[in-house]
């Protein structure tokens, strides 16, 4: 099975695509959710809910804002 | 009784009824030349847009079980069963690169399961066996869990017989009509069911949310009952919030679910399906919708606790079944048609994922043993035949194991399965992005990685139980001195790992053969409209190369 690997004309940018700086970004949402010195405690409360509650919440706002924002800056790289 | 739930049972029937009914037709949506190929029955054609996926892969990864399960744990233990929020938020960044490149390495090379890319890429069928095997292993009693969600739901309403055959009657049948319907839809017959799940789970969830804590006197309240449950129970380690003992167990479960859950091969078979790389980011940033869904269904729990509900009794004496919490509370509050409803979103909520794993158990077995070991030269319409006898196969297994057995030994499973699948993740999630381990490290990681994972599940003791309590494993046990718990997982592919190293850099001491890498850089950046490697023959730079668009 073993595949010769020619030179593929679309390494290069292609292999450009995935790198970027924006990346880094990614490690906030999956490092922030898991420090328990942030949410676990019941004030400041919001509607009725613990802080343990609407800030693990919050965090899926934070999720979405850092992969959006990742993808918008990365999708037009390459050249497509 | 279940004439007192007659409503319910109808609205449930009727629903039920309806997705069936798409389940056989969804052979013909977005019907392709010829079903019989295994990129097609198992894969949908590889062809699924944003929202398809969307709706796919949400209906995929949020189970019926854990619509039951998660509150239930709520509700027993408090503020440790939330952990299924940073679960389901810190694992779509964690995936947000890993899985575009699957996605273009096994579009490049046609592979269906995690297994095939592991053969190519390590040049090790023993390797892509043992991938192979766990992979099975760990989807099997998941699949048999999302029928304890039925039977919940079917407990709740009624409908219970005097024997075993009688009382799991109403699940048998439901499972002859999902196989059957997956049996010709393949994976198209989930695929279609999954925007009547999802739009049925959120209608009633919103619902939920607003309706309940109205009728409870408020989130205040609720909290407040919440609390005033737990300080009176003798268990130190529930409370609505966490305490100094279990919050590393907390991050730890929640980081190590998150990497196990894309290892999970009905997720990759979700991943795959989609029509190209585009479709897998946009959806990284619109999946946590349905983490939002699930942290407000683990607050019903809570609700539950507000409203004063009673499980009903188990299947043995004195034991509660706390999975009817989340359905009793319904049958409680909400006028029966809209209960009949809810029952409905968690019943088909169940059949989604368990067609979507069973294809991917089927496709696990026909790839990797029957191509494998049995008919090497097998063609793809044999492939898809294979297939699709083997899901019928695994259904019949996953009701005989909830008919004859006791659910708990699928549950233990289920717990056994998540250590299980995150032993391979050296090969398969870090196989992406290095070839540096060698086949036989990664074997013996993953030999060492299973035995620790088991031996210390094995270990955890729960009040009720002496073995397999839960995968809260206390550090006492390595002889740190502290009463702090980790999760089982975290431990087991840390060592899996260190193993994998320390034998790679043996072996290559010893100049053992690396085996070839079939892929090459170029693969993991392919996208839609790039050509594919035909088996067989060898890839040519030239020939075949589609303009990129």
């Amino acid at each position: 099975m073993a595949a010769p690997e020619p030179e593929a004309p679309t390494t290069a940018p292609a292999r450009a695509k995935d790198h970027s700086p924006w990346n880094w970004l990614l490690f906030i949402p999956i490092v922030v959710p898991l420090v328990p010195a942030f949410f676990n405690g019941d004030s400041p409360r919001v509607f009725g809910f613990p802080r343990f509650y609407w800030l693990q919440l919050a965090f899926i706002l934070l999720g979405v804002g850092t992969t959006t924002l990742v993808y918008q800056m990365t999708k037009k790289r390459g050249g497509r | 009784m279940w004439r007192d739930h007659l409503t319910e049972i109808i609205v449930f029937s009727l629903l039920f009824l309806l997705v069936s009914g798409m389940g056989f037709v969804a052979a013909r949506w977005r019907a392709p030349k010829d079903m019989a190929h295994l990129d097609e029955w198992g894969l949908g054609g590889r062809s699924f847009g944003g929202w398809i996926t969307w709706f796919l892969v949400g209906g995929d990864l949020y189970t019926a079980y854990t619509f039951v399960a998660v509150p239930a744990l709520m509700f027993g233990a408090g503020a440790a069963g939330f952990f299924a929020v940073p679960y389901t938020i810190v694992i779509y960044p964690l995936v947000f690169l890993v899985l575009i490149r699957l996605w273009s390495v096994s579009h490049r090379h046609g592979f269906v399961t995690p297994a095939d890319f592991v053969r190519k890429r390590f040049d090790s069928p023993v390797l892509a066996l043992l991938i192979a095997i766990t992979g099975i292993v760990a989807t099997m009693p998941y699949i048999a869990l999302q029928l304890v969600g039925i039977e919940a739901v079917l407990k709740t309403m009624g409908v219970t017989g005097d024997n075993a055959l009688a009382r799991h009657l109403p699940i048998i049948i439901a499972f002859a009509i999902l196989a059957a319907y997956t049996y010709q839809s393949g994976l198209r017959a989930p695929a279609l069911i999954a925007f009547v799940k999802d739009s049925l789970i959120y209608i009633v969830i919103l619902v939920a949310v607003i309706y309940l804590p109205y009728k409870l006197g408020g989130w205040g309240d609720i909290f407040a009952a919440a609390d005033a449950k737990f300080d009176a129970s003798p268990n130190p380690n529930d409370g609505i919030l966490l305490n100094g003992n279990n919050q590393l167990q907390y991050v730890t479960l929640a980081f190590g679910s998150a990497l196990a859950l894309f290892l999970y091969p009905h997720s990759i078979t979700g991943v795959l399906a989609s029509r190209n790389r585009d479709v897998i980011k946009r959806n990284m940033s619109a999946l946590p919708a349905y983490s939002l869904l699930l942290g407000l269904i683990a607050l019903l729990g809570y609700m539950a606790i507000a409203a004063g509900v009673k499980p009903l009794p188990g299947a043995k004496e004195g034991t509660v079944d706390s999975n009817t919490v989340v359905p009793l509370l319904f049958d409680q509050q909400f006028p029966d048609w809209f209960a009949g409803v809810a029952y409905a979103a968690i019943g088909i909520g169940a059949l989604v994922p368990a067609a979507i794993m069973s294809i991917a158990a089927a496709n696990l077995f026909t790839r990797n043993i029957y191509k494998e070991y049995l008919k090497r030269d097998a063609s793809p319409a044999q492939e898809a035949n294979v297939s699709k006898i083997t899901s019928l196969v695994v259904k019949v297994g996953a009701v005989a194991c909830i008919v004859f057995l006791d659910p708990q030994f699928s549950i233990d499973l289920q717990l056994i399965g998540g250590v299980i699948i995150l032993q391979t993740l050296p090969a398969v999630a870090l196989g992406l992005y290095t070839r540096w381990f060698h086949r036989a490290g990664l074997i013996a990681g993953w030999a060492v990685g299973m035995g620790l994972g088991m031996w210390m599940l094995y270990q955890v003791a729960s009040p009720t139980r002496k073995h397999f309590g839960g995968s809260a494993f206390p550090l006492s046990e390595f002889g740190f001195d502290t009463t702090k718990t980790i999760y089982v997982g975290i431990v087991a592919v840390v060592v899996n790992l260190a193993v994998a190293a320390l034998v790679t850099l043996a072996v290559r001491a010893a100049k053992v053969a690396e085996g070839v890498d079939g892929t090459t850089a170029d693969d993991y950046f392919a996208d839609e409209g790039d050509p594919r490697v035909t088996p067989g023959t060898d890839r040519d730079a030239d020939s075949a190369r589609e303009p990129v668009a």
